[in-house]
């Protein structure tokens, strides 16, 4: 396998694993507080969900793209992305923003599960509607990233392999523990993921203006994909720049760890 | 209509997220480096890099707006 493949898989394990574990509170609350049963039924219904979305839009978009339009719209909406992880992640850093944490986002679906009554039903439809939402919700960023960087590199096998790695890690970690994966450093892994969203994004947009011109030729990067590295030591050079200029004074940042607001809003 | 409103809504928080300004950014940096492609300013390297400096400068215009000081 050679370094873009493994890049490839790389940037949607990671992707995928962030979505994964934050998908898995969702579930493992109504599970275990409201009925396990609607809580995996509602889990499959929208992996199929999710499955027939993934086919039907990449075949779409694969037939019906020429390739620089592709890389223009997909990588727009990847870089939008990728951008918006950065934001949050420079934001946190900072201690300008709260920092995600399942934990308190449990507890918040739990309180949830508990507020909404017994149910009486054979299949509990507040349990199956949440982890149904829950994942798919999480799921369709995770079919935007594998299609977009499967397609733009080509390899659609491979980011689905990054992806699927990344399910089977995050289900099998949680069924060993029972409890949510909050010793997971989400936000430093949704850090890693904007900037190479950020990087792929930045490079296939901006290959992909050629569709504007005669012949609807992709503008060509110097270095070609050797570029993506540079463009990814430039994103984080420039967040590290931010957060250091940003970083609140000792004075008004919280005083202990303990004290870190976090974010239970998704 | 509730239907067509929701899904409207849902694509919006997909695609836009909590902060417009960042898409807002992104499809400014494009529109500038689609005029300088159209100018014929540069060849191939120089189109690309400036699409690259435009992107990170508007990030970075965009976040700049973002934490700045509120007026009381």
């Amino acid at each position: 396998m050679d370094a873009a493949t493994w890049g490839l898989i790389v940037a949607t394990f990671v992707a995928c694993f962030v979505e994964m574990v934050e998908a898995t509170t969702i579930v493992m609350a109504m599970g275990y507080t409201r009925s396990w049963k609607s809580a995996l039924v509602g889990t499959f219904a929208a992996l199929g969900a999710l499955a027939v979305v993934t086919v039907a839009a990449g075949y779409a978009l694969a037939t019906w793209l020429p390739e620089s339009a592709l890389q223009l719209a997909i990588g727009g909406l990847l870089l939008i992305f990728g951008l918006q992880w950065l934001r949050k992640a420079i934001l946190r850093s900072s201690g300008r923003k709260a920092v995600h944490d399942e934990d308190a986002i449990y507890q918040e679906e739990v309180e949830a599960a508990k507020a909404a009554g017994e149910n009486k039903g054979g299949l509990d439809l507040f349990a199956f509607m949440v982890s149904f939402k829950g994942v798919f919700l999480e799921g369709m960023e995770v079919v935007f990233i594998v299609l977009t960087f499967g397609l733009n590199a080509d390899n659609i096998p491979g980011a689905s392999l990054g992806a699927a790695a990344a399910v089977v890690i995050v289900l099998g970690i949680a069924i060993a523990l029972r409890r949510p994966l909050s010793m997971i450093n989400e936000n430093l892994l949704k850090y890693g993921v904007g900037l190479l969203l950020a990087s792929f994004g930045t490079y296939w947009a901006v290959e992909g203006i050629g569709i504007f011109r005669d012949g609807r030729e992709s503008l060509g990067w110097p270095g070609h994909d050797l570029m993506i590295l540079v463009l990814l030591a430039a994103w984080l050079l420039l967040s590290r720049i931010f957060v250091s200029a940003l970083r609140k004074p000792a004075a008004q940042a919280p005083a202990v760890a303990g004290d870190v607001p976090v974010e239970v809003k998704k | 209509m509730k239907f067509l409103k929701a899904f409207g809504q849902f694509w919006y928080d997909f695609i836009i997220g909590d902060d417009w300004k960042i898409a807002v950014a992104v499809v400014l940096a494009l529109v500038v480096l689609f005029a300088a492609m159209t100018a014929g300013l540069f060849g191939d390297t120089g189109l690309t890099l400036l699409g690259g400096a435009l992107v990170v400068v508007a990030f970075s215009i965009s976040l700049a707006i973002d934490v700045r000081p509120k007026k009381r």
